[in-house]
């Protein structure tokens, strides 16, 4: 098909519909104006004024802790789930749970995030850090056993039986063989746990209690009165945060593919 | 480059002597998947030092038996005895047997050192051990210069001898070798299955290997056990196998054979030898003899069977034409380099291969389509299959 003049424009429409608003944010992050829609001029002001927040820092201090903690337990979790559902095969009722370990992901939030505080409530456990924790692990468990899923699907399993057979007991083949070896889709999973837990606002608003305001809870509430340029602040960074993350990864992946090209040389010269 | 080629081989016959003790015994195995079943009541011995072939075609049952063997199914009814030992329940990571995958499954992780290491790693052996084990195998599969490549970074070739060395790393009582030739090119292939009946000799180990290539099976074993449908059809020498199959589907299955429906006419030591037995093939008479005597009796419905190499062609008539000759025109003519195959049609529509050996490069008067021949074969070198 011969590309029309008017393609560049349809694309640049479309790119700026997804990235004005956040160019936004983060230009008016440095503005010296108090006034958000207002330009002042350059300052890094919001940005030392953002670290004494007080209450901005605690609320990304406890939004950080949950993540890696729920990501890492997620990770865990979601891992063992990916492993028994594809491993233990033709137990009754397999297919049922493989489906539902996709529920929570097509859940409606506001539902898990309620049906998780009338089960705290119903056990009467004080809400607060640990709650949270618990409500992000439950549905980082079930992204990171996707993810581990279908890396699993593609493992081969003689490569475990090989193990076994030259006399490795199966748990150690667990850790010497299969675990490398789907690393990489361990550490995606752990990275989408760790991004969801960062930005979800409705489960953590359901989940927390007094003392523990992730940073999203805070960010709405102090929105609600009133958007200031700190807030502008410490989104520009974690957009920042989240491009190396997701640039880091793009990285490491495009090396490996490298790598193993340069493998498939080294293996044809070798035959020759 | 010049080869040792090591001591000159023994002949190795162990199952024709009635004292001596299997070194592996299958015993009425039976298993089932669900509704079916892979292997059916199934007894097998299995000598040591013997270079054993389990041939058969796929989904016949000889990756099952051998999985069994290894470790990674368990029969659902009999047992299988090693050295005498019930092995039932031991898990495979406790197994004297090591295996070499179809797929070779290398580690992708680890360095070809670090693969052959794996087994040794797991036997608490002390460092220098294992270096010098890792050594001798590098060595053995002639891959010394590739120890600290991956995988990834071997060719086909390179990687089965990796996946060789690691499976014979811990001196394996039994090395069992699934298909361990399949992927490699046809010169590849018969230049690896010298090596490994090489191996096999050297280390004195016994080797139960899986194929369902029968040139290969017939090349580097001691005896064959061909399978059909989880069952042994015949365990015998490949030479047995080979000039003397129990059956049509033994017959069919390893290397050509022209197979020809016919009645017992008389069978019995009437004609001089215990196994000789005369059969009317449809029309045309033929006569067998066997040192074996023949099971079947006046009047029953059998087999004729002959190899298309054992059948002689000639544009001369021969001197007796009441037996073992038979008049058709060449239909068509297969050239092969070493042997040329004749497809010789008859009046009735039946055709019948005789091979012939080049033997000279040039022929004053060359058989050629449209020719009518004679084929001829002595008594001795057909067969008569019951079943």
């Amino acid at each position: 098909m011969k590309s029309s003049r008017f393609d560049p424009v349809i694309l640049t429409l479309g790119f700026a519909f997804l990235y004005i608003p956040i160019i936004i944010l983060v230009i008016y992050s440095f503005n010296a104006s108090r006034l958000v829609t207002v330009w002042g001029g350059f300052s890094l002001q919001w940005y030392s004024a953002m670290w004494s927040n007080e209450g901005l820092m605690d609320a990304a201090w406890v939004t950080a802790r949950v993540a890696i903690l729920s990501a890492t337990i997620g990770t865990v979790l979601g891992t063992m789930a990916a492993l028994s559902l594809v491993r233990y095969a033709r137990f009754p009722g397999k297919t049922l749970f493989s489906g539902m370990i996709y529920a929570p992901l097509v859940m409606p939030e506001v539902i898990t995030g309620l049906s998780l505080l009338l089960l705290f409530v119903a056990l009467n456990v004080d809400r607060g850090f640990w709650t949270v924790t618990i409500a992000h692990t439950t549905f980082s468990m079930c992204y990171v056993a996707i993810v581990v899923q279908s890396r699993l699907l593609t493992f081969d399993r003689s490569l475990e039986e090989a193990a076994q057979d030259l006399g490795c007991p199966p748990v150690k083949t667990f850790f010497r063989i299969t675990l490398p070896l789907i690393m990489p889709a361990v550490v995606a999973g752990w990275m989408l746990a760790f991004t969801l837990s960062l930005d979800d606002l409705v489960i953590a608003s359901f989940t927390t209690g007094p003392g523990a305001t992730t940073l999203p809870i805070k960010i709405y509430s102090q929105v609600r009165l009133g958007v200031t340029p700190e807030i502008n602040a410490i989104c520009t960074i974690l957009i920042g945060l989240v491009t190396i993350g997701v640039i880091a990864a793009s990285i490491t992946s495009k090396r490996a593919e490298l790598r193993r090209i340069r493998d498939e040389h080294v293996a044809l010269r070798g035959a020759a | 480059m010049a080869k040792s080629l090591g001591p000159v081989k023994r002949k190795f016959a162990p199952w024709t002597d009635p004292a001596a003790t299997p070194f592996i015994r299958f015993e009425n195995i039976t298993k089932k998947y669900g509704n079916f079943t892979a292997v059916s009541n199934l007894s097998l011995d299995i000598y040591e030092r013997e270079f054993f072939s389990l041939l058969g075609p796929s989904g016949c049952g000889k990756t099952t038996l051998m999985r069994m063997l290894a470790g990674f199914e368990e029969p659902t009814e009999g047992r299988i005895l090693l050295q005498g030992q019930d092995i039932s329940g031991v898990p495979p990571y406790r197994r004297p047997t090591n295996m070499m995958f179809q797929s070779y499954a290398l580690f992708p992780h680890m360095t070809v050192e670090k693969n052959i290491a794996f087994g040794l790693e797991q036997d608490r052996l002390s460092k220098g051990e294992i270096e010098a084990r890792v050594q001798e195998m590098l060595k053995l599969v002639k891959l010394e210069e590739f120890a600290r490549r991956k995988p990834g970074q071997l060719s086909g070739g390179q990687r089965q001898r990796v996946a060789l060395a690691r499976s014979l790393a811990k001196r394996p009582k039994v090395l069992l070798l699934d298909e361990p030739l399949g992927a490699l090119d046809r010169k590849l292939r018969e230049e690896t299955q010298f090596e490994l009946m090489d191996i096999q000799h050297t280390l004195g180990l016994t080797f139960l290997i899986v194929t369902h290539d029968q040139e290969e099976a017939m090349t580097v074993s001691d005896r064959i056990a061909v399978m059909d449908k989880g069952v042994i059809v015949q365990v015998a020498t490949p030479a047995e196998i080979y000039e003397a199959p129990n059956s049509r589907y033994v017959a069919d299955f390893i290397g050509d054979i022209n197979i020809m429906e016919a009645t017992v006419v008389s069978a019995g030591s009437g004609n001089g030898s215990p196994g000789a037995v005369s059969l009317d093939c449809d029309g045309l008479a033929v006569a067998v003899a066997a040192d074996q005597e023949c099971p079947a009796s006046a009047g029953d419905r059998v087999a004729f069977a002959i190899r298309p190499e054992k059948v002689r062609i000639s544009l001369d008539q021969p001197a007796d034409t009441s037996v073992n000759a038979a008049y058709g025109e060449v239909w068509d003519i297969g050239y092969l380099g070493d042997f040329s195959v004749f497809l010789v049609s008859f009046a009735d529509g039946r055709i019948i291969r005789a091979a012939q050996a080049n033997v000279s490069r040039l022929v004053d008067r060359p058989i050629t389509f449209g020719d009518m021949v004679w084929l001829t074969w002595p008594r001795d070198a057909g067969l008569v299959l019951t079943r």
